[in-house]
């Protein structure tokens, strides 16, 4: 599925991780005048190149967290920094893949990658990495389709490449193969370790499959219920490709279901 | 029932069996089309067959275009499959054909004829298309009248309408200021206007140029906004971490995904401003199709009004199968749109 040629063609714009620093970060939202503390004074940092899955109960603020090192919400209290530079504003070397693939539906698939090369002013000479990120994803035959005419796997495939046409330092994954069903979702997760082994950025991936976390990340972060705190940093030591039937990997899952407080039923 | 016999029965029988369905066919295709023929052949012997109740020029031409039309459903129908898609197209439209023929005989024999519909005011076919042949300068020169007035006045409603809109939706500010104004005059007819448009304005044409922008402007500035301030945040936040600045979020997000409400005050607004176009016309501008019917009306000439009702309807037909067009074009990526 990976083109030879296509990787070639991205390596050619090699993009190092970056470093990502949260400090003392806590965040709250106003519902209805009154405060809904989301984020309590989480601290984490991610060296370049790493691959990081967050886990947590559903609504306890994974996304909002995303959110902040996206750069698109501002934190109530605490830093985020990208290489030391502190994160105000949303940046392309911080791209989002979010869980709905969000395509834009009046754009065709190829328009659709091209987004973020246009919004920067540079797609004029940079058109190849458009299709080379195409053919990485394998739907450069789509092209030329539109969104309506893609099925869920392919769109979230071209969401992907809609990201990695940027080189972004920082790949931020919000529960990107939530809706997949579970054929795809194991093929796209071997895509996705082998895109970051060759091109190298940091990932934060957002995910509730803990299965999924082990797989894929070199460490685990387990959050606790709303307001966000960090429970348990848990490195991962496996080389890649990850067996899912792994005992030491089974033996990480049910201590971080145990962490989730789902021991029993796991 | 011997070996023989059976054989034999099936082997006469064969032919027998694929003619019936063939014939069975045949006639499905074509009959309907031989039926719309004898229904223009009706038509054009009612025309000739009997005297005018009245004083019409153009009747026995008439009667031979009906002979020409039945001969050309005819021959369309039953050679179909040799014209390509004029035949296909033919075809399908045979069962109006039919229609049509009766409707015309029944015309024709009722107002011409015998008269059995009151006669100015029921005119029969002939003297529809006696103005079409003996008033054409003036029913053209009415037609690019109000083609000329009803351009200018949409194009530029629909210009302002779609800029307020998206400058509503979008600032907060200029939302502030515009929205009251819209809703304090947006709701009243533009029709209400017309006596102080035609007092205020320094001509008529200017008066009803703003009327009709007036009509579209709004339908098109409310539901451009509703299309802006609708569009799904997830969008702009996709845009915003590739690196797009404000302008970009504008043009290249907000409009397009408000294009398909954009099309939809664009319908609304040609709709109300036909409306104040032959109003404007009749009261004020001394040109136009709608100036042609109060003018037919004053002199009685009930065939005039007809003629000109005619070419209104194509016209305002023709407008919105041009913007269904336009609409088809830009919203391709929309799946189950209307076919007009
Ligand atoms: N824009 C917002 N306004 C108000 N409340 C929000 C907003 N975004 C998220 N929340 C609330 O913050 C909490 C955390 O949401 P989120 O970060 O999406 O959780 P998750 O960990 O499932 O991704 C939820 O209770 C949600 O209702
Ligand atoms: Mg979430």
């Amino acid at each position: 599925m990976v083109a030879a040629t296509a990787l070639a063609e991205i390596d050619a714009h090699p993009a190092a991780g970056a470093a990502l620093d949260i400090e003392q970060v806590s965040h709250a939202f106003d519902i209805d005048g009154a405060e809904l503390p989301v984020l309590s004074d989480v601290s984490l940092s991610v060296e370049p190149g790493e691959f990081v899955a967050l886990l947590g109960p559903s609504g306890c603020g994974k996304s909002t967290l995303l959110r902040l090192v996206a750069g698109l919400d501002k934190p109530r209290s605490g830093t985020l920094r990208e290489d030391e530079a502190r994160i105000t504003r949303p940046h392309p070397s911080r791209v989002v893949v979010f869980q709905d693939p969000t395509l834009f539906p009046w754009r065709t698939v190829w328009d659709n990658v091209a987004l973020g090369l246009e919004a920067q002013g540079i797609l004029k000479s940079q058109r190849h990495r458009v299709d080379a990120a195409l053919d990485l994803v394998g739907l450069s035959s789509f092209r030329n389709a539109y969104p309506h005419q893609l099925s869920g796997g392919m769109a979230q495939r071209v969401a992907l490449a809609r990201a990695l046409v940027n080189d972004p330092k920082i790949l931020i994954l919000d529960e990107p193969l939530g809706k997949l069903d579970s054929l795809t979702r194991i093929t796209m997760q071997a895509e996705l370790v082998s895109l970051w082994q060759r091109k190298g950025f940091t990932t934060l991936l957002v995910t509730h499959d803990a299965e999924e976390a082990l797989v894929l990340a070199n460490r685990v972060i387990v959050f606790s219920d709303r307001p966000a705190r960090v429970k348990a940093d848990i490195r991962v030591d496996r080389p890649y490709p990850r067996h899912r039937g792994d005992p030491y990997l089974a033996d990480l899952r049910r201590q971080i279901l145990g962490l989730l407080g789902l021991d029993a039923t796991w | 029932m011997s070996t023989y016999s059976l054989s034999d029965g099936l082997a006469s029988g064969a032919p027998r069996l694929s003619r019936a369905p063939l014939l069975a066919s045949w006639v499905r295709e074509s009959g309907v089309g031989i039926l719309a023929s004898v229904a223009w052949i009706a038509f054009g012997l009612s025309c000739l067959w009997w005297e005018d109740v009245g004083d019409w020029s153009r009747t026995h031409s008439l009667g031979i275009a009906a002979f020409v039309i039945a001969v050309v459903a005819l021959f369309g129908t039953v050679a179909a499959d040799y014209l390509g898609s004029a035949g296909r197209a033919l075809r399908q439209r045979a069962p109006w054909l039919v229609v049509l023929g009766v409707f015309m005989t029944l015309w024709e024999v009722a107002t011409a004829k015998f008269a059995w519909l009151p006669l100015p005011f029921f005119p029969p076919p002939q003297s529809i298309i006696e103005v079409y042949t003996d008033d054409l300068p003036k029913l053209l020169d009415s037609v690019f009248a109000s083609v000329k007035l009803q351009l200018g006045g949409y194009l530029i409603g629909a210009t302002v309408g779609f800029l307020t809109g998206v400058s509503i939706g979008w600032s907060r500010a200029v939302g502030y200021w515009v929205h009251p104004v819209l809703r304090f005059i947006g709701p009243l007819p533009a029709t209400a206007w017309l006596p102080i448009a035609f007092f205020t304005f320094p001509s008529s044409w200017s008066a009803s140029t703003f009327l009709i922008a007036l009509a579209t402007g709004f339908p098109v500035t409310v539901l451009t906004w509703s299309g802006v301030a609708s569009v799904s945040n997830a969008y702009y936040d996709v845009a915003r971490t590739l690196g797009a600045k404000p302008s970009f979020l504008v043009l290249k997000v907000a409009i397009p995904a408000a294009l398909p409400h954009v099309f939809v005050g664009l319908f609304m607004g040609l709709g109300s401003s036909f409306a104040v176009l032959v109003v404007a016309e009749m009261i004020g501008v001394k040109a136009g199709l709608g100036w042609y019917l109060q003018w037919a009306q004053g002199w009685a000439a009930y065939a005039n009004m007809y003629a000109a009702l005619i070419v209104m309807s194509l016209l305002c037909s023709g407008a919105i199968t041009l913007l269904f067009a336009i609409r088809d074009r830009l919203l391709v990526w929309q799946k189950g749109t209307v076919k007009w």
